[in-house]
């Protein structure tokens, strides 16, 4: 492999696992911090791929505002979605939890046949990003992956400061340990948990809506996202958001690289990975020993 | 101003509440946990006859999904063991089966050996690293496990790839052939009953009651000197085993086999089978697979459900989400549910005649 191509490589790996960043981190604040273990995470990616289609011939120019309008759109749908139907799932046991989201999983399938069809589609490139520049020479990286890269990155940055260094951050991360103890201090822990869920559905849309340009969008691409980003937030520690961060970049790079180098076995690398590191820390590279 | 009458009153109010409770539950349990499931087998015997080709396949099919659900059972209600990755045993043995065959005239019991051998190997291992880890943990490395199994099966040449792999002839053995489809009938049914059997018999013996211990409290079970790490190694090994069973039958009722049996979506449908049944008990894993199986069947069919058979995802969910929140405990649960309206009834009488003779 030359120098370019292991670059393109690095480059790809990076943004790959930004992308999974925004989508473990919205899972991380459902599944690590409130306790719900939501299945149906992967379907809010597809409607969020779908809404950039649906959005695309009208603001497909103005990406950074179609962007906005569909994270507006997908925070008021967690938010109903957790008063309607979220919020009578925190005391039943995980495996209702399951089954319940299992149910929601089928639902929004359903509701994307009937909508939309089941036929691939393709989104378009807003004009502005839809060239490509020249590496080492010979090798064209697409502006596009660039940006895609930057808006994880900058939305990545965002969640840190806001998780670690903020009041509402010192909330979460308190409620992530002990959920009596806030609820005992008196922060209303429905409604910080109604505004966490939303943004962590609303992350989850913002990735699809930032993947769909550059892969297609087509039925089941939920589920299929759905057990990476399970992946990327048990390896990290469940509850950890820097540890999602590391672990995005690690299975961003092994599944990339893993493509590269064993071409007939790359399904399999990431599930190698994370079995070699939970037999290594069963609770994950950042999770708390019990 | 402080009487102590009240709370001796109380006392005798609940006392005969809780025999109450627990009597018919006992009652029940011999004609429950043998005579019905006995019944229930014999009736499946004689109905067969009856059958038309296409209830005969759909039957044969809820048995095999049955004892897949079953061996489930051991880990999730026995031990409390959540497993997501359950299908790669259940596939694993349905291949192994597969490459056992000859290419012309397949042994019956070498199939068999190969299917229960290979996934209960895979098992062993499996089980060996997974079992350090807990929790949620366990749930996502028993599934990374079974995406590694299924993934080695659909990339690997030598399985047949995506399209997978037909068997050539059905297992056979003296005048034992499943080709013959009422021959494959009876047998399913004899493996279905007797797995019934071994895990209900599982279940009461020390080794079920180990588990049952580790599920409430492992930390307890340990301090009381059992080696916890053995039995749940053990209590994972004859679940993967006995998936792999249920594999071989399906690989011989199908003929062939590919890689979607060990995806994971597999893995958590037969988790959906028991949960929906109601995780405490065995036949709840039973009931959960007819029901789960009758729904798709029934809501994907153009005859009963018309246009909104094109949509049987969505009536599925709704209804799967409509049962949970309706039935928390599972199908079996509804028993349960009447029991305890019919002992708050008893109680509120009790508690009336008593207060009653208080006053007097």
């Amino acid at each position: 492999m030359d120098l370019a191509t292991f670059l393109v490589q690095c480059l790809n790996s990076i943004q790959y696992g930004l992308l999974l960043f925004l989508l473990a981190s919205g899972l991380t604040l459902i599944f690590g911090i409130m306790g719900v273990i939501n299945l149906a995470h992967g379907s809010f990616y597809m409607i969020g791929a779908y809404m950039a289609f649906a959005l695309s011939p009208y603001l497909g120019q103005h990406f950074i505002t179609m962007l906005l309008v569909g994270v507006l759109i997908t925070v008021v749908l967690g938010y109903a979605l957790e008063w309607a139907f979220f919020s009578f799932l925190y005391e039943r046991d995980h495996l209702q939890q399951v089954l319940m989201t299992y149910g929601l999983i089928l639902v929004f399938e359903g509701l994307r046949a009937i909508l939309v069809g089941n036929d691939v589609h393709g989104v378009e490139k807003p004009a502005w990003l839809a060239g490509s520049f020249p590496l080492m020479g010979m090798m064209q990286y697409p502006w596009y992956n660039v940006f895609a890269a930057l808006a994880c990155l900058v939305v990545a940055l965002l969640m840190y400061y806001t998780v670690n260094r903020t009041r509402l951050g010192m909330m979460i991360r308190a409620g992530a340990s002990n959920r009596d103890m806030v609820r005992g201090l008196g922060i209303n822990i429905k409604r910080l948990y109604r505004i966490v869920f939303a943004v962590g559905v609303a992350l989850a849309a913002l990735a699809g809506m930032i993947a769909a340009p550059m892969s297609s969008v087509y039925p089941n691409m939920g589920s299929s996202v759905l057990i990476i980003c399970f992946v990327v937030v048990v390896i990290g520690g469940i509850g950890s958001i820097t540890g999602a961060l590391i672990a995005s970049l690690l299975v961003g790079f092994v599944d990339t690289f893993g493509k590269v180098f064993f071409q007939e076995l790359s399904g399999m690398s990431i599930y190698l990975l994370m079995a070699v590191i939970l037999v290594w820390r069963p609770e994950g590279l950042l999770g708390k020993r019990s | 101003m402080i009487n102590p009458l009240p709370h001796t009153n109380q006392a005798y109010a609940e006392a005969p509440a809780v025999t109450s409770q627990s009597r018919p539950i006992r009652a029940n349990s011999v004609w429950v946990g043998v005579v019905l499931p006995l019944a229930c087998a014999v009736l499946l015997a004689a109905a067969q006859p009856f059958w038309s080709a296409y209830l005969s396949d759909l039957v044969v099919k809820i048995m095999i999904l049955s004892i897949f659900a079953l061996s489930l059972h051991i880990l999730v209600g026995g031990a409390g063991l959540v497993s997501l990755g359950h299908a790669a045993y259940f596939g694993l043995g349905a291949y192994a089966a597969v490459k056992a065959a000859g290419p012309d005239g397949s042994n019956f019991l070498v199939m068999l050996g190969a299917a229960v051998g290979a996934s209960g190997l895979y098992a062993l291992v499996v089980g060996a690293l997974s079992l350090r880890t807990k929790g949620v943990y366990f749930i996502m490395v028993t599934l990374a496990f079974a995406q590694l199994a299924f993934f080695v099966v659909h990339d690997v040449g030598y399985f047949g790839g995506s399209d997978g792999i037909y068997l050539m002839q059905r297992p056979a053995i003296g005048a034992l052939d499943m080709e013959n489809s009422s021959t494959q009938y009876f047998v399913v049914l004899a493996a279905l009953v007797l797995v019934y059997a071994f895990i209900a018999m599982l279940r009461h013996s020390r080794f079920g009651h180990a588990l049952s211990g580790i599920r409430v409290n492992e930390q307890r079970m340990r301090a009381a000197g059992f080696s916890t790490y053995g039995y749940k190694l053990a209590g994972f090994v004859i679940a993967g085993a006995l998936a792999g069973l249920a594999g071989f039958l399906l690989a011989a009722r199908d003929a062939v086999v590919n890689p979607e049996l060990l995806a994971w979506h597999h893995s958590g449908e037969v988790l959906l089978m028991l949960i929906l049944g109601g995780v405490g008990s065995l036949r709840g894993a039973v009931l959960g697979t007819i029901t789960f199986v009758l729904l798709k069947e029934l809501l994907s069919t153009h005859a009963l459900m018309g246009n909104a058979a094109d949509h049987w995802q969505l009536t599925l969910g709704i209804a799967i989400i409509v049962l949970v929140a309706l039935l928390p405990k599972g199908l079996v649960g509804i028993n349960d549910k009447w029991q305890k309206k019919a002992v708050a009834q008893t109680d509120k009488a009790q508690a009336a005649t008593n207060q009653g003779a208080n006053h007097e």
